[in-house]
């Protein structure tokens, strides 16, 4: 396999794992600030109690999150060094952002929250899980502007063959940048949200206490249903724009090799991949696709075969079409997958209403499992997003395979390759061992000896 | 104002404040099962840095990042020169990151002292690949014309390397050691104190070793400089102040040896920020990396703006966060008898949380 290969395969495996951990926490800290805030104003004991409950959910995620983080910042270095020399002017700039606009406040303020139970008045502990949070929303703003500035770079000028930030405004107002980034937000708390519904669900099948964790059910059923919504709403506008500046990743989506108007959206489909043009079997909705990709009713969409002679012409000869089957499948399965969230919300919703959240055992079950779906959709989504990129690093300006370290050897990428996986795996297991373990720990009491005066004990390792 | 200098000099700020603050966490982190010789007391010496390493270690994300922000080519070429010790270096920081909050959460032994042990290498390897890195890039690697390192894994293990590295683990762990000093009480502070009198000479010889070496590899003239005689002023202060017992003082000496020290490489780098052992007219210098000049104005405002806040509110959890750990908070609670009776859920364990006397000191 080329160097850029595996440099490829390393980058994917790393980043969709950090990427596991990530929305939870983005999720999870913004629902356990909520619960606080809602103990801190009704001084019931429930919410203080389901605060530190997800909260112990929320710092496992938060660990394992932190030490990936690591790796994604230094392979670019590491692995991509010519694309780091080219481009670093401006997207290090984002990233220095990061780490002192974000990183710095969630480490900081996490560390403050979890051993200043008793050593804070209670508004300023309460405000040091909202900086949490701030924290945690920050840097998924700062990283998007540097992705999306990828995808569609804006504010340069280039110099001598190498472009040079010179607008920094149009960095952060990019289209692809402020749809991308809500897209992100909305779906890091569906995700979160989703795994307090599960671990809820688990734990009123399981005996636990019924008031409580229809409480939190009931909370994250009331986040899912408009975060999912929205998540598709913005979705589609990003879709929108998305075709506009980078037609192929659309096109490739829906494995449109010829161009098209109106467009229909197919639901399934067997072949129609970068060797087999013409796929055999379809169930087609008809102007979904001009709908999704254009907002008109008969919205036109360029195929891939025009945009490929398009692109030979414009950068000269090279293949221009991403993997076909990612792109196709990975829409399906975030696009599917969304659904069924949206579904299963709308659905506890109802129960809600007839008040039989805490009793219909069939919803319950089904709400644990249910957990998995928005760790597909998220993933799904950035392979669509990633890989409909390719065969560019950044759009138009420098394709992956120059990016690339040339003084790397393919020995070194391989064992670095080898070491994370079984490092990761390794952590994976342990994280997922561990948030089982905690979902299904019995609810803590919300302090000693059940003295409503007692400070609430610092969380210590 | 010339920003390019400018920005070398907030970077040696930012990988200074990581190796002064994330040093005494490296310090305990080796240092924690010596001294503490039960549970109770390995736990007492791990919180007593429970809520700061992980703010400390952004110090070192931050650096990176301001260096790819503001010289590109420097985090391009450094980066993949030292690609297998940096896969190692990770693998230490992961471990050593999870290794706090994991250790705690299961009881069973087995788990704890696996945890305690990956903790152990993870702070020692750590400290340890920095400063091959920081001692490679003064004393110089083999780089082409086009800014591309050409040596292998094994180039980067020089001598002066080695001892830099070999340096920086010996500050950390009197770092650590004093650090200790002052944030336990009892038996815990007896022992961190013997532990910081027997590496105090060790690390001494080190430093005087490290900054001689410094200094004859970065410069020509006989004459230290104000770093470099600051850096073992401050070493011999500490030895002395380790000695007299006076803990608050030790501690100061030791964050003026570490930070003297790593200033001293940066001082001896500059102008150039990665020197080429092929050819000189190979440098990597702060200008032939640099980013242009509006990035770094951006930067600029931005880390003018940002910087003074991370400082205030870093400071204000030191100052939370002041009171000293002692042991009895940890030790079990013989009438909590079940699970359920925990006051916590993530150490949740019956020895998790102290009653409020505890807490007082």
């Amino acid at each position: 396999m080329a160097n850029v290969d595996l440099a490829r395969w390393q980058f994917a495996f790393v980043t969709i794992n950090h990427f596991f951990f990530v929305p939870i926490t983005i999720g999870l800290a913004f629902l356990t600030a909520l619960l606080q805030t809602a103990w801190y104003r009704s001084k019931r004991d429930e919410y203080l109690r389901l605060t530190r409950f997800f909260g112990t959910l929320l710092v496992i995620n938060v660990a394992i999150g932190v030490v990936t983080g690591l790796v994604q910042e230094f392979q670019f270095g590491m692995n991509w060094s010519a694309y780091s020399r080219l481009v670093g002017n401006i997207f290090g700039a984002p990233l220095a952002m990061e780490g002192l606009g974000a990183f710095f406040l969630e480490s900081t303020f996490l560390g403050l929250w979890l051993f200043g139970w008793d050593r804070l008045p209670r508004l300023v502990h309460l405000l040091t899980i909202w900086a949490v949070s701030l924290g945690t929303v920050l840097s998924a703003a700062f990283i998007m502007a540097a992705n999306s500035w990828m995808q569609h770079p804006v504010g340069y000028t280039m110099v001598n063959g190498k472009p040079q930030l010179n607008d920094i405004w149009a960095v952060f107002t990019n289209q692809v940048f402020v749809w991308g980034y809500s897209k992100v937000l909305l779906a890091s708390l569906v995700t979160g949200a989703a795994v307090m519904l599960a671990v809820s669900a688990w734990q009123l099948r399981h005996g636990g206490d019924t008031g409580v964790f229809t409480r939190s059910a009931r909370l994250a059923l009331i986040v899912l249903v408009p975060a999912i919504l929205f998540t598709m709403l913005v979705g589609d506008e990003l879709g929108v724009i998305e075709a506009k500046y980078q037609p192929m990743k659309i096109a490739a989506a829906e494995a449109q090799w010829t161009t098209c108007q109106p467009c229909s959206f197919s639901l399934f489909q067997i072949g129609g991949g970068n060797q087999d043009q013409t796929p055999t079997q379809i169930i087609a909705i008809p102007h979904l696709l001009s709908l999704l990709a254009t907002n008109h009713w008969n919205g036109k969409v360029i195929g891939l075969n025009p945009l490929q002679s398009q692109y030979s012409q414009q950068y000269g000869a090279g293949y221009y079409v991403p993997n076909v089957f990612i792109q196709y499948w990975s829409m399906r399965v975030m696009a599917y997958a969304g659904v069924l969230v949206l579904l299963l919300g709308v659905w506890g919703l109802w129960l809600i209403r007839r008040q039989k959240l805490a009793t219909s055992r069939r919803f319950l079950w089904v709400a644990i499992w249910a957990a998995v779906l928005p760790f597909l959709m998220n993933t799904a989504g950035w392979l669509l997003t990633e890989s409909g990129r390719q065969p560019w690093i950044v759009q138009g300006i420098m394709l992956t395979k120059n990016g690339i370290s040339s003084s790397v050897s393919a020995t070194s990428i391989v064992i670095s390759l080898v070491v994370f996986v079984l490092l990761y795996g390794v952590l994976a297991t342990v994280d997922l061992m561990l948030m089982l373990k905690y979902s299904r720990e019995q609810l803590p009491p919300a302090r000693p000896e059940a003295d409503v005066d007692a400070p609430v004990p610092a969380v210590q390792y | 104002m010339k920003l390019v200098p400018f920005w070398f000099i907030v970077i040696t700020v930012l990988w200074t404040g990581f190796f002064v603050l994330e040093g005494f966490d490296f310090g305990v982190g080796m240092l924690h099962g010596v001294v503490g010789k039960d549970e109770a007391g390995r736990r007492a010496a791990i919180n007593t840095i429970g809520p700061l390493w992980d703010g400390n270690e952004v110090w070192l994300i931050v650096a990176g990042a301001a260096m790819f922000a503001a010289f590109p080519g420097w985090y391009a070429t450094m980066f993949s020169a030292f690609y297998l010790a940096l896969v190692l270096l990770l693998v230490a920081l992961i471990v050593r990151g999870v290794s706090f909050e994991y250790r705690g959460k299961r009881a069973a032994v087995r788990w704890r002292r696996t945890w305690d042990g990956l903790m152990t290498a993870g702070s020692l390897l750590a400290p340890l690949l920095i400063g091959v890195a920081l001692g490679d890039l003064l004393h110089g690697l083999p780089i082409n014309s086009s800014q591309e390192y050409t040596g292998s894994f094994w180039t980067l293990l020089q001598p002066y390397a080695l001892l830099t590295g070999v340096t920086l683990v010996l500050i950390c762990l009197l770092h650590g050691a004093t650090f200790l000093g002052l944030k336990t009480t009892g038996d815990m502070r007896e022992r961190a104190g013997r532990l910081a009198r027997r590496v105090a000479p060790v690390t001494g010889a080190a430093v005087i070793a490290f900054v001689i070496w410094t200094h004859v590899t970065a410069r020509d003239t006989f004459f230290v400089n104000p770093v470099e005689l600051l850096a073992m002023l401050a070493v011999i202060a500490a030895v002395w102040l380790v000695y007299s017992r006076s803990d608050g003082f030790a501690f100061a000496a030791t964050t003026v040896t570490m930070a003297a020290c790593i200033v001293s490489i940066f001082t001896g780098l500059y102008p150039n920020v990665m020197v080429s052992s092929t050819n000189a007219a190979y440098n990597l210098t702060v200008h032939n990396t640099a980013s242009g000049a509006y990035s770094l104005k951006v930067m600029t405002v931005v880390v003018v703006i940002f910087l003074p806040f991370v400082l205030a509110y870093q400071t204000w959890t030191y100052y939370v966060f002041r009171r000293r750990v002692s042991t009895q908070e940890f030790q079990p609670l013989p009438q909590r008898s079940t699970r359920l009776g925990a006051p916590l859920p993530p150490t949740a364990t019956p020895d998790g949380g102290a009653p409020p006397a505890g807490h007082g000191n």
